[in-house]
């Protein structure tokens, strides 16, 4: 009986591995189609490529403010971090000719580059507790910011470029999916649950057996990770960057996505990351007035729905099988047993 | 060997001695009581068994090991488990998840199984759910599994909260005002809850407690706690004839 119902699980597991797989793949396969023959207008395509890269900007960041309960306001030091890293490898230390096989790795390596940072930041930041690490992480931001623009190898405060036009929509595509993906199996799983219990309180977590500190700094990595891994998205689809891309302007748009979007909520960050990219676009004839408009916006949003529109919610397209319907399965199981028994 | 010794366990905020030479010997499977008047310094001790606090002085076995020092998730992993004085249960998470999260610890995987859904990842969650499910099933919450925990009526979040602290596998047991805020009927089924657990889970537990009537119920040795040092020991009998137990909770001239 036992087994059965074995089978039966990782039957269902499959067909929605794959449906799941095969609808990234189609996905997938569009962008590929738009890029290469040019179906949608310049000015929209690159719109939907800032999308996707403050979606994973959003995302990383909610884990740590969201998810996690802290506050983090430094999230573009990490993008910079990733830029950088990913741009020297693919200008200099990469073979031109073949860039483009060399990109994914450039990005990752931008994205561990920002990760190692995050934990330097991170490890004595949880040492003690509050708000201490708002103030170490808008502090971090500040210092990449002027190390780099100290840094005449980089180019200083003029900026590095010389990267060619790597980023494009099937890239961005998959690098969104991916980042949503390990970031909703992270939260789905018994580190994502101690995450969420740190949140909810923080003593009774420990008191639990939740290693906090521990998760704390692992989960700091993954979110640097990913805001490294989008700055070198961003590197490469500006062809330029220079250390006021980077500045806490920077960072508080991606807090204001977050915030906006919901806490603790990946379709938030979806939402959060669209809706603000696209307003901000919509807005540009309003030149100067549309730094007032969005503020405005965030205040009444605060005012209104303090926890942004998807707030702590989540859709259940989000929600893994396993986790959304594990106490039927177990009512099943126990019923087979007493029908045996 | 003692369950639990605590030898001149003594702790200070500051220039205030909250604990000063507190000592109590534990045999496994005893139930013991700790009263004193408000502020008399009993969650403090149990701050300090549990390692959220430091002691000053003092130092605190566990089954022959020494606990002080230790990071409180490290002494619950060694089997001590407690509930607080105001409910502090995961509000918004499901009453199974907070459960589940009481066997992180016992979970086998790494994060990097977790994050891409491999290797023991899937068995590992699916036991814990189940054992978890067990559990509520045990006391009868399973019904209420996806309900958030802040939702649940008063007396169930406290007897989530004790659900919760056995799913950590203790073998002691420490329960801070398990009767807070409970009528006489509700501490009669706590009175019979605590012996269950006790016996089914074969548990020592040290109880704080207020409520006279929980605590001559179920305890069989009591220590009184007053401005931090100890002022009596013994039998449920013996505190309630005590003199200076009766100065403590009434004052001077009643006593007299």
């Amino acid at each position: 009986m036992n087994n059965k119902i074995k089978t039966q699980n990782a039957r269902k597991r499959m067909i929605s591995g794959a449906s799941f797989f095969l609808s990234t793949f189609a996905g997938f396969l569009t962008c590929c189609l738009i890029q290469r023959f040019k179906l949608i207008n310049p000015y929209i395509l690159m719109v939907i490529m800032y999308v996707g890269i403050n979606i994973i900007l959003t995302a990383s960041l909610n884990l740590i403010n969201g998810y996690m309960g802290e506050f983090s306001v430094g999230h573009a030091g990490f993008m910079a971090v990733g830029a950088y890293v990913s741009s020297i490898l693919t200008v200099r230390v990469f073979p031109v000719q073949h860039a483009q096989w060399f990109f994914p790795l450039a990005l990752i390596a931008g994205g561990m580059g920002a990760g190692l940072v995050g934990m330097i930041v991170a490890i004595p930041s949880f040492k003690t507790r509050g708000d201490y690490l708002a103030i170490v992480t808008l502090a971090f931001n500040m210092i990449v910011k002027s190390a780099i623009e100290n840094i005449d190898a980089v180019g200083g405060p003029r900026g590095f470029l010389g990267m060619s036009k790597l980023t494009t929509l099937p890239w961005i595509f998959v690098w969104t999916v991916l980042t949503l993906w390990i970031i909703r199996n992270f939260i789905y799983s018994n580190y994502g649950r101690g995450v969420l219990s740190i949140r909810e309180d923080e003593v009774a977590s420990e008191l639990m057996g939740v290693h906090t500190r521990r998760v704390k700094v692992l989960t700091f990595v993954i979110s640097s990770f990913f805001a490294g891994v989008a700055g070198g998205l961003f590197a490469h689809l500006l062809q330029f960057i220079n250390p006021n891309s980077f500045n806490i302007l920077k960072s508080t748009d991606i807090l204001i996505m977050v915030y906006l979007g919901g806490i603790g909520s990946i379709v938030g960050s979806i939402i959060g990351a669209t809706i603000f990219t696209v307003l901000l676009e919509i807005l540009r004839p309003l030149e100067v007035w549309r730094m007032v408009i969005m503020p405005l916006v965030l205040v009444f949003l605060m005012l209104f729905r303090p926890k942004g529109i998807m707030g702590f919610r989540e859709l259940r397209l989000f929600v893994p099988e396993q986790y959304r319907k594990a106490v039927a399965r177990w009512r099943l199981k126990r019923k087979e047993y007493d029908a045996v028994s | 060997m003692p369950c639990l010794e605590v030898k001149n366990l003594t702790h200070y905020f500051g220039g205030l001695c909250a604990v000063s030479d507190f000592n109590l010997a534990l045999e496994t499977g005893e139930l013991v009581g700790i009263i004193g008047p408000n502020g008399a310094g009993k969650t403090t001790v149990f701050n300090l068994i549990t390692g959220i606090y430091r002691p000053t002085k003092g130092l605190i076995r566990f089954n022959g090991k020494n606990l002080t020092g230790l990071r409180p998730a490290a002494i619950t992993a060694r089997g001590i488990a407690r509930t607080f004085q105001n409910i502090r249960l995961f509000n918004n998470l499901s009453v199974l998840d907070n459960v589940r999260i009481a066997h992180y610890a016992g979970m086998k995987y790494t994060p990097l199984e977790g994050i891409f859904q491999i290797g023991r990842f899937s068995d590992e969650e699916e036991r814990i759910s189940e054992r978890s499910l067990e559990l509520l099933e045990r006391f009868n919450i399973s019904e209420l599994a996806e309900t958030e925990a802040r939702n649940l009526p008063y007396g169930m979040q406290r007897r989530l909260e004790i659900v919760r602290a056995l799913a950590t596998k203790p073998r002691l047991l420490l329960l801070d005002e398990p009767a807070a805020g409970m009528n006489p009927s509700e501490i009669l089924k706590l009175i019979d809850f605590v012996r269950i657990i006790r016996k089914e889970f074969s548990l020592t537990i040290i109880l704080i407690e207020h409520q006279m009537r929980l605590v001559m119920g179920v305890c069989e040795r009591i220590t009184v706690l007053d401005f931090g040092a100890t002022i009596a020991e013994g039998t449920p009998e013996e505190i309630q004839n005590n003199p200076k137990v009766l100065e403590a909770y009434l004052g001077e001239e009643a006593a007299v």
